[in-house]
């Protein structure tokens, strides 16, 4: 193991269908027309020296060291702008130039502190590297001149320090913040000697910054160090793992001191965020060495006793004790499990095996119940795959961007940054959401149209948006006549085409004017590559499913699938939440999407599990509940997943939970739902375990084990305990024995092993002999289902409604800095950014209920009351709050109702009624349940304090 | 009968009193029931001359200057509505030597016309180019502006007809001309004198570069410190579009033009075209590199014509009396005329148009009367800050971009500074690398932090602290900043350090030298 450095070329890449070749130093060579001579003379592996220059930023020529000489041309170029041209004689050493380049790093080390030997970034600093390159032996100068050697650092930024007298002025960072995430927070402030960096007027944790990390990737010196390398000093060797946040999936170096994270940097040659990250990526990892971690298996024989620290094979028996006595009790039936979309693929595979085979029914679903399994059902139905068209890449060449029911510059921020990239090259863009979210207007990217629809109306809008295409003469005819189900087609075009589903006529519940409708249609349809891009906030409603349709039927209309740079593409939410429902997480379905009543599917599952497989579906997690509460369903294992935090209508949860005998609660902390269970098994974080994860692009990427479990076994390790214990045993070495066997048993994993992910960095399944390098962009010849099939989606209100008592509408959602229940960022220093949720309301309806900014606030609907502070904001629209479910105290789920998906039972979260009053207390549930907290977390031993 | 007065409105007038002078001559010919109008000119470039006032006799328009308000009454004591002598009196202003003797293509409206009145320009030859240029094709504009041996005036002498040749086979939706009347250089003020004694002429010649090359929008870059000018300016494109000269029909072509003007950001760089592009897209004023040539890659990414006021300006002549009647003045590769602007200790200071060949001396003495305090001339610097000092002994170089470049020097963009032997060149030297160091974007570092060691060397070389090795540390530097520098600014920094040092080694190798005091004021 050594410390990965991937080699800077300099300046991007260029491609081009035109190759030129020239000569460098008196030696061929041939690159895509475009590249810079400093790229080309990388690229044949001469180093021309350089500060300004790196390949994630376009080139700058400022620092004047790359200048070469090109025989027949006057001067001395700099080799990062100047692009290599076809018969050039180019020269990278010669004299003059090492006069000029020791002249400029003469002038350099002129204002630079001489403390190498005491700074952060000893021995990993571009501005030594090129003293040291130049042959600097002395500064004329003197050290006495002008310089910037007395300035305060600013370190307010909880990861990373900015120490201005140690910066060069080379606006690496500022570019990065630019070009790269797209922030513009940084800037050159004054002119000439006296340009600096700047975060605005004021410092980095009160500026505009997202701490994407961005700027420190960048820079050449110790200027902007991570506050870990600070402490501890350099990293010796380098794991290349796959963030455990959202379902972007970047790809991460973790920077080590042995078995201690030094740094975790986000991977140059990672596919799917191309060596950016995010503030939780990058710095938020801290949670995995929290003092909060669970490190012993931990049981109890009821809720109300403190926990008893126990043995694994104690912990682990007492749970498959447990389940046979209550499968004994109540039949095979009365017990199942949910798989973790934070846990890796073989993980999760191995939950639904171990539920299947060793429980001996279906009763497995997983936590993508309550987030995108209406896009699993939706493009299932329409395209005949649960998963996106496209990779993320391909937004580089979208032309209209089509955004729904998302917010990715808070919850796919890596991804953000590229699409708003694309934006100010110039892409269209729409935006179809209640709130105005950043992305409708933040520096240099402006919605064209932002359609500001009222919660709930998603189908009505879509309709409307079909209605326009349709009428308008806008369908690519010719696309659907070759690609699709002409019968289908024909039934949702007369359907669409009716009046009532046009934007004038449904003007009235979405709130939208039908001008604005009319505007995006066109666009949409007319204006080049038309991309959608949505997330929960088309999903988690009563008509989820129908949206989702509703969008592929627009992208079929159009001709916008089949294609780089189209397409329908879910941004998923949590880091393995595609891979988990690949696995075969749903109780209908094995890996690969298959249904449990296909007999030839099972037979196949039977021979090599060897074990009778049932043939019936079996519980969702709803089901789960209500059974519980019935007194059918006594018994549940749960990796990784907070369900009485997350799931809908916390105190429905709660009573489901507590009707429970035995719950097996697998997690490293000691979460909402561990309250109400009887076996705790410590769970592993990403960082201690192999694996892999797939992301939003169905792309699979290596999970590598950079530290050893904390507490003795990777999750897959004590899942193959607690089913062996349960008289179905399994001996897995590695798990990449078990991504063998999900190989074996899934067509579209078929050409996928360890071995090949390492070759190919990722993968994107479908792979196979058809697609044996994966599958980056689906549908190109034709539809996975052989037809496309438009799907009819008729509006159905909700029936949560407001009323009189319930006049407002509340949906909820995420912030940048925290990540679904808080469970890893609440334990960082993310928590400056958000230390508690908030309710953003309109300043109208906050002035018609005498609330202020900052009031303590009473939020009820008819299935619970909480209380928290509000935030009068003019992102929302009147008669719409909002609020985010980060903090468990906060009970966002205590509000919100049981209303679900019609076809997948999602939670509609985005709808809830409710009334918002100022209040002087916290709600009667939330004593309750610091109470009840306080008494269910309780250790034996611990009892001294 | 009405007589007409003409007193400049001109900024440089203004500053010695043209306002009070104008309210005189009204307030006493309201008193003394004088029918007379008073028309608010351009200057006519005799700078020690103003405010010049004009009457326009039958003889003529006669001149008076430098007049202050309390010299009014005097004036109309001695019958100057009738042009009759006084003290004052210069006798017809076409006579004055320092007029006469030029050659006025570019200047030859300035201070005779009413500067707002189109009617006024179109009877003294206004618009001719335009109608000409209507009748051509693109490509013949250009080739025409190309024969007529047209160089950027800005400084670089850069083939005007090359550069809109790039800008015409560009291919591209939408493509801009853009005046830089950032005029930054110490000493010069022809770009202003055109903006607010001629505006239409550079209205005129960037609608003819827009047809040559296609673009449909310009922008006129005014530095800040030019209220007046871009004040004068806006009202004409207002005036000219009311006319029908800029907007969606040029004079009844069909074609389209739209302009506007711009206040500068008040930075020297700007105008240095690139950063003067970053600038008009409101960006902070900072270099690009080149390649991409603005031409190909400028405003807003796409192609542009950056030209100076001065070549634009030029481009009605030239379309108006043809390539051949243009390259027929001037010398060598330098053709047509030069706007050299006298300054610094000189006698007479002001706008001299004359073809390119005349010498430094001619210049100097023939029109600029010597220096100023009377004292023996010892240095002059052409082409602005960043300009050569050249001693005496190569004033007889003439104005020619080569011939300049040949003595390491630059004609820039025909400023000449004087002066006399009072001058310290060590001093100025050491003013090149501060005034680099001032206006330095901050971009590249042999700018940004070799401007303010230069300072520094400087210093401890007139300190006489190690100073032959400083010495060496500062050819070393210019060198640096020469070869390394990312624009301009950077890159002429050293000529005037380097050749103060080679002309007037005195100054630095003996730094205890007496000065000599200062001429009296």
């Amino acid at each position: 193991m050594t410390l990965i450095k991937e080699t800077d070329y300099g300046t991007p890449i260029r491609i081009s269908p035109t190759m030129v070749t020239a000569e460098i130093d008196g030696m061929a060579v041939t690159v895509p027309a475009g590249t810079s001579i400093m790229r080309a003379a990388q690229e044949m592996g001469t180093k021309v020296p350089k500060l300004c220059a790196t390949d994630s930023l376009e080139p700058f020529g400022s620092c004047r060291l790359c200048l070469v000489e090109i025989e027949g041309r006057r001067g001395t170029p700099a080799s990062c702008t100047t692009p290599l041209e076809a018969g050039m004689k180019v020269h990278t050493q010669s004299p003059k130039l090492a006069k000029l380049r020791k002249g400029v790093m003469e002038l350099y080390i002129s204002d630079h502190p001489l403390d190498c030997l005491t700074c952060a970034a000893n021995g990993d600093c571009e501005l030594q590297d090129m003293a040291g390159a130049v042959g600097l032996r002395e500064v004329r100068y003197g050290y006495e001149g002008d310089n910037h050697l007395v300035g305060e650092k600013d370190e307010s930024n909880p990861y990373f320090t900015f120490d201005p007298t140690k910066c060069i002025v080379c606006s690496r960072c500022v570019r990065a913040c630019e070009e790269v995430q797209g922030t513009f927070a940084l800037t050159i402030d004054g002119r000439g000697f006296a340009s600096k960096v700047a975060s605005g007027n004021t410092n980095f944790l009160e500026s505009e910054c997202v701490s994407c990390g961005a700027c420190v990737q960048a820079c050449p010196t110790a200027t902007l160090s991570e506050k870990g390398v600070i402490e501890k000093g350099q990293p010796e060797h380098s794991v290349i793992t796959t963030c455990a946040y959202c379902g972007v999936g970047c790809s991460f170096k973790a920077e080590m001191q042995g078995n201690e994270i030094v740094r975790m940097v986000p991977y140059k040659d990672g596919k799917a965020n191309h060596g950016h990250s995010c503030v939780k990526g990058r710095f938020a990892w801290g949670y995995a060495t929290h003092k909060d971690r669970m490190l012993k298996p931990m049981i109890r024989s009821k809720i109300t006793d403190p926990w008893k620290e126990v043995s694994w094979d104690e912990a682990i028996n007492y749970a498959a004790s447990e389940f046979k006595r209550i499968q004994a009790k109540y039949g095979r039936d009365s017990i199942g499990g949910i798989t973790s979309s934070r846990c890796t693929n073989e993980e999760t595979y191995l939950v639904q095996k171990m539920i299947r085979a060793a429980f001996g029914n279906n009763n497995v679903d997983t936590c993508a119940r309550v987030c995108h399994s209406p896009t699993g059902y939706g493009l299932g139905a329409t395209f005949g795959t649960s998963a996106g068209t496209q990779d993320f890449d391909s937004v580089d060449h979208a032309d209209v961007i089509l955004v729904m029911g998302a917010n990715p510059t808070d919850a796919h921020p890596v991804f953000a940054s590229r699409m708003k990239r694309r934006l100010r090259q110039g892409a269209k863009l729409i935006v179809v959401d209640p709130r105005r979210i950043d992305l409708v207007k933040v520096p240099h990217v402006e919605a064209d149209y932002h359609l500001a629809i009222k919660p709930g109306t998603n189908v009505a809008i879509v309709n409307a948006l079909a209605h326009v295409i349709v009428t308008e003469g806008l369908v690519k005819e010719d696309y659907v006549a070759e690609r699709c189900d002409p019968v289908s087609f024909q039934i949702w075009r007369n359907f669409v085409a009716e009046e009532r589903n046009s934007p004038e006529a449904v003007e009235h519940l979405t709130g939208v004017p039908a001008a604005d409708v009319r505007a995006a249609a066109r666009l949409y349809a007319t204006g080049g590559n038309g991309a959608i891009y949505y997330g929960l906030g088309v999903t988690e409603h009563s008509q989820g499913s129908t949206t989702v349709m509703g969008i592929a039927n627009l992208a079929m209309a159009t001709g916008n699938i089949g294609r780089i740079g189209v397409g329908v593409n879910p941004l998923r939410g949590q880091n393995n939440v595609q891979g988990s429902c690949d696995m075969g997480s749903f109780p209908h379905e094995y890996s690969g999407y298959r249904h449990v009543s296909n007999d030839a599917v099972r037979e196949q599952f039977e021979h090599v599990w060897n074990v009778a497989l049932q043939s019936e579906p079996g519980l969702r997690i709803p089901n789960m509940f209500d059974a519980a509460i019935d007194g059918t369903f006594m018994g549940l294992y749960v990796q990784g997943e907070d369900i009485a935090q997350s799931d809908p209508n916390t105190q429905h949860v709660q009573a489901a939970l507590s009707a429970m005998e035995c719950i097996v609660v697998h997690d490293i902390f000691m979460n909402e739902t561990a309250m109400y269970a009887h076996v705790f098994l410590p769970g592993s974080s990403f960082l201690e375990k192999d694996g892999t994860f797939t992301n939003a692009e169905r792309r699979i990427s290596r999970v590598r084990q950079a530290i050893p479990p904390m507490a003795g076994k990777a999750d897959w390790e004590a899942t193959m305990a607690l089913s062996t214990a349960m008289g179905y045993p399994m001996t897995y070495t590695h798990p990449s024995e078990i991504m063998d066997e999900i190989a074996a048993l899934t067509p579209t994993f078929a050409g996928v092993s360890y071995k090949r992910i390492d070759e190919l960095g990722s993968i994107q399944w479908p792979c196979n002999d058809k697609a044996p390098a994966g599958t980056p962009t689906m549908h190109i010849d034709r539809f996975v289902r052989g037809q496309g099939k438009f799907m009819v989606t008729e509006f159905v209100p909700t029936e949560e409604r407001t009323t009189q008592r319930f006049p407002l509408i509340l949906t909820t959602g995420r912030i940048l800095s925290q990540y679904n229940v808080g469970a890893q960022t609440a334990r960082t220093a993310n928590v400056v950014w958000h230390e508690e949720d908030v309710l953003e309301i309109h300043p109208f309806d906050a002035e018609s209920r005498g609330i202020r900014d900052g009031d303590l606030v009473a939020l009820g609907s008819r299935t619970g009351e909480t209380a928290l502070r509000a935030k009068i904001s003019e992102r929302m629209q009147p008669g719409v709050v909002y609020t985010t479910f980060h903090y468990m105290k906060s009970g966002a789920n205590v509000v919100t109702t049981e209303y679900s998906d019609w076809a997948t039972n999602c939670p509609e979260y985005k709808v809830t009624a409710v009334q918002v009053r100022r209040t002087n207390r916290q709600s009667d549930w939330q004593e309750r349940y610091h109470d009840l907290h306080d008494e269910t977390t309780r250790i034996a031993g611990d009892a001294a304090e | 009968m009405t007589t007409r007065i003409y007193v400049p409105g001109d900024a440089a007038a203004l500053s010695v009193g043209a306002e009070e002078v104008d309210a005189a001559i009204a307030r006493e010919a309201a008193a003394r029931k004088l029918d007379v109008q008073i028309i608010r000119n351009g200057s006519r470039g005799m700078l020690w001359l103003e405010p010049l006032v004009e009457v326009e006799t039958p003889q003529g328009r006669i001149a008076y200057g430098p007049v202050a308000a309390e010299d009014v009454p005097t004036l109309f004591e001695a019958g100057f509505l009738a042009g009759k002598p006084h003290a004052l009196c210069h006798g017809l202003t076409e006579e004055i030597p320092y007029l006469k003797n030029q050659e006025r293509l570019t200047f030859a409206r300035c201070g005779v016309i009413d500067p707002l009145s189109l009617d006024d320009y179109l009877a003294h030859d206004g618009y001719r180019g335009l109608k000409r240029a209507l009748s051509m094709a693109p490509a013949g504009i250009v080739e025409e502006v190309t024969n007529s041996g047209l160089r950027g005036r800005g400084g670089a002498g850069f083939p005007t007809g090359i550069k809109w040749k790039t800008v015409l086979g560009a291919v591209d939706d939408q493509k801009y001309v853009v005046c830089n009347a950032d005029e930054g250089d110490s000493g010069t003020f022809a770009d202003r004198m055109l903006l607010e004694g001629d505006p239409f002429l550079l209205i005129e010649g960037m609608t003819i570069a827009a047809i040559a090359v296609g673009a449909t929008q310009g922008y006129v870059y005014v530095r800040s410190e030019y209220p007046h000018a871009f004040r004068t300016f806006g009202r004409a494109i207002k005036i000219a579009r009311q006319r029908g000269y800029l907007g969606t029909n040029i004079a009844g072509s069909g074609k389209r033009f739209e302009l506007e003007v711009r206040m500068g950001a008040g930075a020297y760089i700007c105008g240095e075209e690139t950063s003067l592009l970053e600038s008009l897209e409101g960006r902070r004023g900072q270099i690009r590199f080149k390649p991409p040539l603005p031409a190909l890659k400028g405003l807003f990414g796409r192609p542009t014509v950056v030209n100076n006021v001065l070549s634009l300006a030029a481009v009605p002549t030239i379309l108006d009396k043809g390539a051949l009647f243009y390259r027929d003045y001037g010398m060598g590769k330098s053709r047509g005329t030069l706007a050299i602007q006298l300054a610094g200790n000189i006698k007479q200071g002001g706008l001299v148009e004359k073809a390119f060949g005349l010498t430094l001396r001619q210049a100097i003495y023939d029109f600029g009367g010597g220096t100023h305090s009377g004292r023996a001339l010892r240095a002059v610097q052409v082409g602005g800050p960043l300009g050569a000092y050249f001693p005496e002994a190569l004033l007889d170089t003439p104005l020619d971009y080569e011939a300049f470049a040949a003595a390491k020097g630059m004609l820039g963009h025909g400023g000449v500074v004087v002066f006399d032997d009072t001058v310290d060149l060590a001093q100025q030297a050491r003013f090149a690398m501060e005034f680099c160091a001032e206006e330095s974007c901050g971009k590249c570092t042999p700018c940004r932090i070799g401007s303010t060691r230069g300072v520094e060397t400087i210093d401890k070389i007139i300190a006489n602290t190690n100073r032959d090795n400083n010495l060496e540390v500062l050819d070393d530097l210019c060198n640096l900043m020469l070869d390394a520098s990312l624009c301009a600014l950077g890159g002429l920094t050293p000529y005037p350090v380097l050749s103060a040092i080679r002309h007037f080694p005195e100054d630095f190798h003996k730094p205890a030298r007496p000065r000599l005091a200062p001429a009296a004021e």
